[in-house]
């Protein structure tokens, strides 16, 4: 019993990643009738925007201690990052401490421009050309994204560590009343879970629960009469793709504590996105995120020692099989919608 | 001649002097000048040249005439690639057989792929494939390479080793692949002057076989079968309206795209016996549909076009650095030397995948029809341009 919840719980961070990632394809989609290769690209923007902020934040002066000999016998200099000399050591020292989270407030208004950016410039020539078309402009602009963060930030993945508050690991077997030692989960695992939760839920309140969401969701079930009503929904749309550009962006700025950020990081994610996004049915916002859960949950089961000696490599392939299995037996995907994209 | 019409002969014979020249059109810079760098009649490169264009022939008949786009073509060549070395290590180090078996192999596992992802089309067969390709790429790398069951050797990539059985293997054939005792590697060079020509017995054979190729495509392009390729493109929904099954069609076409894959792949191995996973990666595949789409998707010669293209400049800009960059800035005053330098540093050496981004978004923005559409628009500009403005104006396109 404890085995299994261990499992469901490791499943569950990169089961939030590909849930936020399939998120914003599927409002994408849904909304502007475009597939977005370039979206991985947009998660790992987002990480590196916790880079840029965590080297922000590092920035410094440097000072000559004349009290203080280095093993040299030199005067030792001593760097003193801004934050530090701005708001006192300590305060500065904590400012450091949480670049991760404090780069999601940095990543929101970036990632919105990118994407509004994108839109505008890019994808909106785009909607009267083929499918084909769409996805061959979005993958030449992802490797065009990905080849520029490698210029400035270089091949090597950059170590973006979470908060000394939040490292460690939790004993969770102990409150569910198993043995002490039997569940052990990283905290900031559990922060990543809590944090897409509130993403996704914050996505989908916002569709129910506004007007502007209403006149979305209008617009993806019939884009034509929304637009005879008087009602400006490209604008709308654009909104979205900004939207959805800032939950992948989120995303990946959280991710980067679990996984050092390096340039291609949003192409191994974005793969694996689709077949999220296949399985839970094009289209269909629940499908996405509980496939993306799902899938999450079911890669970290063939991880096991049992799995993998079982059918050595199940944990690389699982994920490609079961979307296999799905579009075989149920092409429209777990909670996929009669008539999108059943052609 | 053979069963073409007069056009597409001279075009045959187009290709066939063109891959036949090479080694003398590739190499216009003596040895040793300055502009060497830009040589690119060296063996190595020119059986890359043919071996992509095979790839991107095949790939062609695919996305050209039915519109599916795959992105999952590589692991058709990866897979190529490693049946041809195993023939390698089991019978002996002759090109035939690794050819033939990495073309069957090929044509059976585009046959069980094809099968699944035809269920669907458009963007989720794109996205099938891609899932297939990144699946055959982890079952290569990880998945068949445990010791239990080593069938690619994981990350070293699969190669002969001396303990091999090699069962027709004799003591008088040479240590690598041959063709009938003719070493792939043996290369014969023709000094003129200040000039130097190779001519590399594998690239010979790549060549003979991208012109079958190349006839082959012709006459699947002028076939009623391709003519049943352009309508499932085309208009889908009236096929099925008229009672036809687009099914069987588009499967062939896409076993007969396979079957150019692995067939560029056991080549790819003849030529150099060893097979790496990473051959199969997305990246792979992509690359071949920037091929076809750089040189225009749906046209005969523009795969080709396209992969000579891309595998051409990838060679040049890869090599040009910053000192080479000085020496052509050289006119211009230091300031603005460094400049310039400083400008085109990132497009060039490393960055040379960002140049190709961008090469490839323009393309795919300013020009769908690639470099064949752009020629021949240049082509009509000229020529309305001699005529005067006042005719052009009158000729009209035909509505869609």
């Amino acid at each position: 019993m404890d085995a299994i919840i261990l499992q469901i719980l490791n499943g569950l961070d990169k089961g939030s990643a590909y849930a936020l990632i399939a998120l914003g394809l599927t409002l994408i989609f849904g909304t502007l009738g475009v597939v977005n290769f370039a979206h991985g690209a947009l998660f790992m923007i987002g990480a590196f925007c916790a880079v840029t902020v965590q080297r922000l934040l590092n920035l410094s002066f440097q000072t000559v201690d004349e009290t203080q000999k280095d093993f040299l016998g030199n005067p030792l200099k001593v760097d003193t990052p801004y934050v530090e000399a701005w708001f006192g050591p300590e305060v500065g020292a904590t400012i450091i401490d949480w670049s991760v989270p404090l780069a999601v407030v940095f990543a929101i208004p970036i990632m919105l421009a990118v994407g509004y950016a994108m839109e505008r410039g890019l994808i909106k020539h785009f909607y009267k050309r083929p499918h084909a078309d769409q996805i061959l402009v979005t993958f030449g602009l992802a490797i065009v994204l990905q080849e520029i963060i490698k210029y400035f930030f270089g091949a090597n993945p950059i170590q973006t560590p979470e908060p000394s508050a939040l490292k460690g690991s939790l004993d969770i077997g102990l409150m569910l009343g198993f043995d002490p030692n039997a569940i052990i989960y990283p905290i900031w695992r559990l922060v990543y879970f809590a944090f897409s939760v509130v993403i996704i839920g914050g996505v989908f309140a916002f569709l129910q629960f506004t007007t502007f969401g209403m006149v979305v969701r209008a617009g993806m079930a019939d884009r034509e009469t929304v637009g005879l009503l008087g009602i400006n929904i490209d604008k709308r749309f654009t909104i979205m793709f900004g939207i959805a550009a800032g939950v992948a962006g989120l995303a990946g700025v959280m991710y980067g504590p679990l996984n050092p950020p390096n340039y291609h990081m949003g192409m191994d994610f974005l793969v694996l996105s689709f077949v999220v996004v296949v399985v839970g049915g094009m289209g269909s916002l629940p499908g996405a995120v509980a496939a993306g859960f799902l899938l999450g949950i079911l890669e970290s089961f063939a991880s096991t020692t049992w799995a993998t000696t079982t059918i050595p490599g199940i944990n690389q392939i699982i994920i490609y099989l079961v979307a296999i299995i799905i579009l075989l037996t149920r092409p429209r995907g777990l909670l996929g919608r009669k008539g999108v994209m059943e052609d | 001649m053979l069963g073409l019409d007069k056009k597409d002969t001279s075009l045959l014979i187009i290709v066939a002097i063109l891959t036949l020249l090479a080694p003398f059109i590739l190499n216009p810079f003596p040895a040793g000048s300055a502009m060497a760098q830009f040589n690119a009649g060296y063996p190595d490169l020119m059986q890359r040249f043919v071996i992509f264009g095979i790839f991107a022939i095949g790939f062609n008949i695919l996305f050209g005439l039915t519109g599916y786009l795959s992105f999952g073509h590589a692991a058709f060549l990866g897979v190529g690639s490693y049946s041809a070395v195993w023939m390698f290590k089991l019978l002996s180090y002759n090109v035939i057989p690794a050819i033939a078996l990495s073309v069957v192999v090929a044509a059976l596992f585009s046959l069980l792929i094809g099968y699944v992802s035809l269920r669907r089309s458009g963007i989720y067969f794109s996205i099938l494939t891609l899932a297939f390709a990144q699946m055959s790429f982890a079952l290569a790398y990880s998945v068949l390479s445990n010791p239990k069951f080593n069938l690619t050797n994981g990350e070293t990539g699969l190669q002969v080793y001396a303990d091999d059985p090699q069962i027709f293997h004799r003591d008088s054939l040479p240590d690598m692949p041959h063709l009938f005792g003719l070493s792939m590697r043996s290369t014969y060079k023709l000094d003129i002057g200040a000039w130097s020509f190779d001519f590399n017995a594998g690239y010979y054979l790549c060549a003979v076989i991208m012109m079958v190729m190349f006839y082959l495509a012709i006459r699947i392009f002028r076939s009623p079968f391709g003519m049943m390729l352009r309508a499932v493109k085309s208009n889908q929904q009236r096929m099925n309206y008229t009672g036809l099954n687009p099914r069987p069609y588009t499967l062939a076409a896409f076993v007969i795209s396979g079957m150019y894959a692995g067939l560029a792949g056991g080549l790819m191995a003849a030529m150099d016996p060893l097979a790496g996973a990473e051959r199969m990666q997305w990246t792979a595949s992509g690359e071949v549909v920037l091929m076809t789409i750089l040189g225009g998707a749906g046209t005969l010669i523009g795969p080709v076009l396209g992969a000579g293209f891309i595998k051409y400049f990838e060679n040049i800009f890869s090599k040009i650095n910053d000192t080479i960059l000085h020496q052509w800035f050289s006119f211009l005053p230091d300031g603005l030397e460094d400049f310039m330098v400083f400008i085109v540093h990132p497009f060039i050496g490393k960055g040379w995948h960002l140049t190709l981004g961008i090469l490839f978004m323009l393309v795919v923005i300013f020009l769908p029809g690639g470099l064949v559409e752009g020629g021949q628009r240049l082509g009509k500009w000229i020529r309305n341009r001699g005529k005067g403005a006042a005719e052009a104006k009158t000729k009209h396109e035909p509505a869609e």
